[in-house]
């Protein structure tokens, strides 16, 4: 193909790029600025050069040792979150009707969760879960579970997971639910004509049929999940000790708590970094599935 | 394999008590063991209700389907041993072309030899053997709808095999092969096979016998010949055949019947029509021969004449109304005045739409 040369074009291409630099580059300019000095107050900077970077991967310093410890909290919340949420969505998929009134009562029902914003959603689990007036966690000591997520750590992942549970699997079963309405009817006759049991109907027919909306409901649960802060911040606030601390409220104590920008802003960048290149991995699955899926020419 | 007995069979999809709602109306039929049948109309007369009603996809709201004499109306399709192919490609994304042929059988607990061996052989006869071990989703839409043929005759223990339109997403030229295909497995498997089209040429060519559907009715059911020669329903004779049968109001009194002005000779008599019907006449544009106008033929004005290679038809005007007849070879109108000379023997009457057998 042939390309038209024209300079003048970049002018046209000039008020995005300076909004991009004044909301993205510069700002994490700044941030990478940081993250290679050192600063004791009074606006007063010291050069420290990837000082802060090697520490955050030594697990033998605290900045390093708090870093590793909140991003294993980070992947096993976001692993045990995504094993619950997705078998849990198909199933509350799969379960919702077909047609009907009931249909559009389902889908308010179930999006009432994903309208509620995050501090809320803190602050009700909060008071939920408190063992003396709240009623879930009333609840649970009435029927004789000592259950208290400010001084127990089990019961406070309890709290974080079930919180993110209640809130987001209603997503993952929108997904699917939108992904099991495509498949035409005839799938399921002509599975009634082969005999096939419900279990052969759902490996053989919906769950390949879910599988890009199952890919996304993934991958946006596992990016919010791995950035989560407000909802664990405002329940257990990274306790009880360190147990629900993850890296975001790290991020936030080094930063704002003890004031020092350098590690937080060498710690920020690498939370970026996880970020952008599990999306890209995420993102590399979905278009090959993509590609795999569309038929050959000259197949037949 | 049985022999499937339709007893007042109807359905509604509403709960209207109007017989004239009816998505399909009422039928008492039998289909024979190992026939092949065509069920013929246009879209929307109910031909896939039919058909999903004897698959069991839908239950009827009245009457009874037995196979071998006994009633499974009740039944769901799991139990009723029906094989069923739709209109457009269903197959299983995750399997290979081989595990989608036997996936119908895997699901009854067939021996794996036996599966096997059944693949083997529906793989042959639709030439899928080389792509038997590819995934299914990659292959185009032709080859997919081969895999739903292949899944609907790879048992061979069913009682009838059902196709709604088979070959629609079909290559025209690809559609000639698997037709005469489907018509030598008939043959070769023994199944009673019904299909469902809209398509004339598809009708005729597959089936022995063709039922023909109108409105919710089985209006028809006869060989193509039948169908051709004697149309028991004004909808048949305009339906089969291109083109169509000409239908004329007409006053019939014995042997006569009188057209705008004309009277034309019949070869039976009619005299007991039934009082205050519609009476119409109809004759195949094959049997009408356009001729110099002269006395005893019917006057017409030709329009336009079809030259379809073997045969010429003249569309003509018969006062309003229009009509067809063929041009003999190596006949040519001076002007558009013409006459028109009608074989008697295949003249028919019709009261309200419906086939009055002269004596």
């Amino acid at each position: 193909m042939d390309k038209t040369i024209n300079n003048k074009a970049w002018f046209l291409v000039l008020p995005v790029f300076l909004l991009v630099a004044f909301s993205a580059i510069l700002p994490l300019m700044t941030v990478v600025n940081y993250s290679m000095q050192d600063t004791f107050g009074n606006n007063q900077f010291f050069w420290n050069g990837v000082g802060w970077f090697k520490e955050l991967l030594d697990p033998s310093t605290d900045l390093g040792g708090r870093f590793l410890a909140s991003l294993g909290r980070n992947l096993i919340f976001s692993l045990a979150i995504l094993a619950i949420e997705v078998p849990l969505g198909i199933v509350v998929a799969l379960s919702m009707p077909r047609a009907g009134w009931t249909v559009a009562f389902c889908l308010v029902v179930l999006a009432l969760p994903l309208l509620i914003p995050w501090n809320v959603v803190g602050t009700i689990w909060q008071i939920f879960g408190r063992a003396d007036i709240g009623l879930f966690g009333y609840t649970l000591n009435a029927i004789g579970l000592d259950y208290n997520y400010v001084s127990n750590e089990a019961d406070a992942w309890f709290t974080v997971i079930v919180m993110d549970v209640w809130h987001w699997t209603s997503l993952v079963a929108l997904l699917c639910y939108a992904g099991l309405k495509s498949i035409p009817d005839a799938y399921y006759q002509a599975a009634q004509i082969d005999g096939a049991s419900r279990w052969a109907v759902f490996t053989a027919i919906q769950l390949p049929k879910m599988h890009r909306v199952l890919l996304i409901a993934v991958l946006l649960r596992f990016m919010d999940s791995f950035m989560i802060y407000t909802e664990p911040f405002v329940v257990t606030g990274g306790g009880p000790g360190n147990s629900t601390t993850f890296i975001s409220i790290e991020l936030v104590k080094i930063a704002l708590g003890q004031f020092d920008l350098g590690k937080a802003a060498a710690l920020s960048l690498v939370y970026n970094l996880i970020i952008l290149i599990v999306c890209w991995v995420f993102y590399t699955i979905m278009t090959n599935a993509g590609a795999e899926r569309r038929p050959v020419e000259g197949g037949a | 394999m049985a022999r499937i007995d339709l007893e007042g069979l109807a359905h509604s999809y509403g709960n209207g008590s109007d017989v004239e709602s009816y998505a399909l109306k009422p039928v008492t039929m039998t289909w024979r063991q190992g026939g092949a049948y065509a069920l013929l109309g246009p879209s929307g007369c109910g031909k896939t209700t039919l058909l999903n009603l004897i698959s069991g996809i839908l239950t009827p709201s009245h009457g009874k389907i037995l196979f071998d004499g006994v009633d499974i109306t009740q039944r769901s399709t799991r139990e009723r041993n029906i094989a069923q192919v739709f209109q457009f490609p269903v197959i299983y994304d995750t399997m290979t072309v081989g595990e989608n042929l036997a996936f119908p059988l895997k699901n009854r607990g067939v021996p794996k030899a036996e599966i096997d061996k059944r693949v083997a052989e529906i793989a042959r006869l639709l030439d899928l053997t080389p792509d038997l071990n590819r995934k299914a989703t990659r292959l185009t839409a032709d080859a997919k709808q081969k895999i739903s043929l292949g899944r609907g005759l790879v048992r061979s223990d069913v009682a009838a095999v059902l196709f709604d339109e088979p070959l629609t997403v079909i290559d025209p030229e690809l559609k000639w092969q698997l037709r005469s295909k489907l018509k030598a497995l008939h043959r070769e498997l023994d199944l009673t096979m019904i299909y469902v089209t809209h398509d004339q040429t598809e009708a005729l060519t597959f089936a022995d016998t063709v039922v023909v559907m109108h409105d919710g009715r089985v209006v028809q059911s006869g060989t193509p010949a039948e169908l051709f020669d004697k149309p028991a329903h004004t909808f048949v004779g305009y339906f089969i055949g291109s083109p169509g049968m000409n239908i004329l109001s007409a006053d019939v009194k014995g042997r006569e019947a009188r057209i705008a002005g004309h009277t034309l000779a019949l070869s039976r008599s009619y005299d007991a029509l039934p009082a205050g019907a519609k009476i119409e006449i109809g004759v195949r544009p094959e049997f009408v021969d356009v001729a110099q106008p002269g006395p005893g033929l019917l006057d017409a004005n030709i329009e336009r004449v079809d030259d379809l290679g073997r045969i010429r038809f003249a569309r003509v005007r018969v006062g309003d109304a229009k009509f067809a007849a063929r041009l003999p070879a190596g006949f040519s109108p001076s002007g558009s005045a013409i006459g028109l000379k009608f074989n008697p023997a295949y003249v028919h009457v019709y009261a309200d739409s419906r086939l009055v057998e002269g004596a």
